[in-house]
């Protein structure tokens, strides 16, 4: 279903970026920096009152021409960046969230290994193979 | 059946009366005989009973064989033959070939071949069997039954499993380094004599060994043995049908693990005792876990890189809780030894390191944990600096089974302990040079530790088994430097088991003196138990004493922190009313 997936850290720098190689990933790699602006600005917006109501999931971040962007923030400021194909319109909004949470839980599992330090590129085999799930599942 | 035979046949021989053995051998021989030539169905006892008695008849072939194995000369064969009625109807019918097989038992007890013979009570006919008659007996070759003769005889195909194994594992070894405990490539022969008490792993290595090993290997084996089991008749026939049933079975299970030709996963119990020793020294309680920084530390010392050992991590903790319990930290442990043996790491957990395998395969006794509990509930306080303490032990004995320089390796350890323990324990730290340098120092102060409440006599039955253990991975560990820093931990872990069982102190000579003999005699464990059970007292006591001291001297620093901090409040307290005094000021 995603075309793109990525997670970028609090300093906003990419832990771990994955596109569907059939076209240029320059394209990708850029609408998801542009993103992270339109994360912060949700963030900041909801944050100061209700900081611990904020919902994780942001929902549709901006639309393209051909894709919509979804965003996702931990508590930890570490956000999940989800471009998905705008021809796709069977997809609902539950099934995105869905998708956001297995990427959450996939990336405490990759936490808790020791040998992890956060703010590493994320190399975990099962974060690859759960990613790719994702991407193909659509295809 | 006897009657029926006798009507049936009409006016020919007279009735036959058979024993309940001889009936059963018989129509055993028959079946196989009616069977064999029909190229038979697989288990033949059970298709004996099915035979109808009228309707079957056995083939010349298999019948002259087995009139030829009964090693009677030949005249004597054709006149069984005519006697029993075979000639004059042509066939071997049963009542025909059950005469004859009676005929056969009376000349092999020296009876004349005669009718009036067959009346008397005989032993059962004997068939020496050659290697085709031993095919024919077992049906069709088929694997099932090769595998089935080899069951009883377990004992020789060991031997030739272990000789086509060794030279196939052999093959497969690539790695040069092979480190001197039992690495996978040599588990398979361990792996052949030590599961082979465990009747399923018995099984399982047959199966498994079986496609690879030339079945030709085995039929010379079948040869020798052929003679005996044709000497018990009947018997291995129906021991093997239930053997066959069973077997079908077991190979059902098999092929569903067989599925793992997997050797170099495989834990041995060898290599399982090892690990479970590790994690002890890293966590004393085995039903516990071991923290992610812990097992960090300890695995970090294996030297592979951080993303093998990420990836390792990822294999073995099946739960994902950042926390490694016995079977994962075994499965751990099990890749890492397999990947410094140069064994590429695989694509997802082998099934035979999943934790629920291997808590199945090896359960872990219950006295050892309920020592190991009573032991973690008095010891809350003093877990950290002795975790350490044994860290460094353990980094100490895997220098025998990481295959690495082992220079390398204490230096790096001791590094890594210095920096780790600067606060906790300068102590320890400052006696680890003196370890390496060849000398036995007397023993660090160990944290006193309470005594607990008694614990079982059990524990110095451990104590015996882990000072064997001791002295074989002293043997083990080549560098002959290692020697003093191995006969140290051994000597660490039996003082501190040995402790509570003992009520009275004892000076910390003793100790001393526990530890130098110790690694020397730790060939003769009982009466050095005895006498360090004495010496042990002394040193409780004089622990407890050191105890007491060390408590006032933390509290005398803790009244004074309190008073500093008082003074600090009423500082605190006095900028504030400053700062009180002055705001208005600043308002205006």
């Amino acid at each position: 279903m995603a075309v793109c997936v990525a997670v970028i850290a609090k300093e906003n720098y990419p832990l771990y970026i994955r596109s569907a190689p059939t076209e240029n990933e320059l394209k990708f790699h850029y609408m998801v920096h542009t993103s992270l602006d339109v994360v912060d600005e949700k963030i900041s917006a909801m944050g100061k009152a209700l900081v611990d109501q904020r919902e994780l999931y942001l929902g549709l971040l901006y639309p393209t021409e051909d894709y919509k962007v979804y965003g996702y923030v931990t508590n930890s400021k570490v956000k999940f960046v989800m471009v998905v194909d705008s021809s796709n319109t069977a997809l609902r909004d539950n099934e995105i969230r869905s998708m956001f949470r297995k990427l959450h839980n996939s990336y405490t599992d990759v936490m808790c290994n020791p040998f992890y330090n956060p703010g590493d590129r994320i190399q975990s085999r099962a974060f690859d193979n759960m990613v790719t799930s994702m991407m193909i599942q659509v295809c | 059946m006897e009657a029926a035979a006798g009507g049936g046949c009409g006016s020919g021989p007279p009735p036959l009366l058979l024993s309940e053995g001889e009936q059963q051998c018989y129509s055993e021989l028959f079946a196989r005989c009616a069977g064999a030539t029909g190229g038979g169905p697989g288990p033949v006892p059970p298709d004996a009973t099915r035979v109808a008695p009228g309707t079957a008849t056995a083939a010349a072939g298999p019948v002259a064989d087995l009139f030829r194995a009964s090693q009677l000369p030949a005249e004597t064969l054709h006149q069984i033959t005519e006697l029993c009625g075979a000639k004059r109807v042509g066939y071997f019918g049963p009542t025909q070939f059950y005469i004859a097989l009676k005929l056969i038992a009376a000349a092999q007890s020296g009876l004349p071949v005669r009718i009036e013979s067959i009346k008397c009570e005989l032993p059962l006919p004997r068939f020496m069997m050659s290697k085709n008659d031993g095919e024919i007996r077992f049906g069709n070759p088929a694997e099932l039954h090769g595998t089935k003769a080899q069951i009883p005889y377990l004992t020789t195909e060991k031997n030739s499993f272990k000789r086509t194994d060794d030279e196939d594992k052999q093959q497969e070894t690539q790695s040069p380094t092979m480190s001197p405990l039992a690495s996978p490539p040599s588990s398979p022969p361990h792996y052949q004599r030590v599961p082979l008490s465990h009747g399923y792993s018995k099984l399982r290595s047959s199966t498994e060994q079986m496609h690879p090993a030339p079945y030709e290997a085995r039929q010379p084996l079948v040869q020798p043995e052929g003679p005996s089991s044709g000497g018990s008749g009947s018997k291995p026939l129906r021991h093997q049908a239930s053997l066959i049933r069973s077997f079908s079975v077991e190979r059902e299970l098999q092929d569903s693990s067989s599925s793992y030709p997997d050797e170099p996963w495989r834990i041995t119990a060898e290599q399982r005792e090892y690990y479970v020793n590790q994690f002890r020294s890293l966590q004393p309680d085995p039903s516990s876990f071991i923290s992610g920084s812990v097992a960090k530390n300890f695995f970090t010392k294996s030297k592979l890189s951080i993303p093998e050992l990420s990836y390792i991590w990822e294999l073995s903790d099946a739960d994902c809780d950042g926390a490694l319990t016995l079977p994962e930290f075994c499965a751990a442990f099990h890749l890492i030894v397999a990947r410094k043996n140069g064994y590429p790491l695989p694509e997802g957990l082998p099934p035979t390191l999943q934790p629920d395998y291997l808590q199945a395969a090896f359960p872990k006794p219950k006295r050892e944990c309920a020592l190991y509990d009573s032991y973690s509930e008095s010891l809350p306080a003093n877990q950290q600096p002795r975790d350490l303490n044994r860290m460094e032990k353990a980094s100490v004995k895997d220098m025998a089974d990481f295959p690495v320089p082992t220079q390398d390796v204490t230096g790096d350890d001791k590094q890594a302990l210095k920096s780790a323990t600067n606060e906790a324990l300068p102590k320890d730290v400052s006696e680890e040079p003196a370890t390496k340098s060849g000398l036995l120092p007397p023993p660090p102060a160990l944290p006193p530790r309470p005594c607990p409440s008694q614990s079982e006599q059990v524990s110095e039955a451990e104590l015996l088994p882990q000072l064997n253990r001791a002295p074989s991975q002293t043997a083990e560990s080549s560098p002959a430097k290692k020697d003093t820093p191995y006969s140290q931990p051994p000597s660490k872990p039996i003082r501190r088991k040995l402790r509570p069982e003992n009520q009275t102190t004892e000076n910390q000579e003793p100790p001393t003196t526990v530890s130098g003999p110790a690694p020397v005699a730790t060939v003769k464990p009982h009466p050095t138990v005895q006498k360090q059970s004495s010496k042990q007292k002394k040193a409780i006591q004089t622990a407890i004493r050191k105890n007491k001291e060390a408590n006032a001297v933390l509290a005398r620093l803790n009244s004074e922190l309190q008073q500093q901090l008082k003074e600090v409040h009423q500082e605190r307290i006095a900028l504030e009313n400053q700062l009180e005094q002055l705001r208005p000021v600043t308002v205006l």
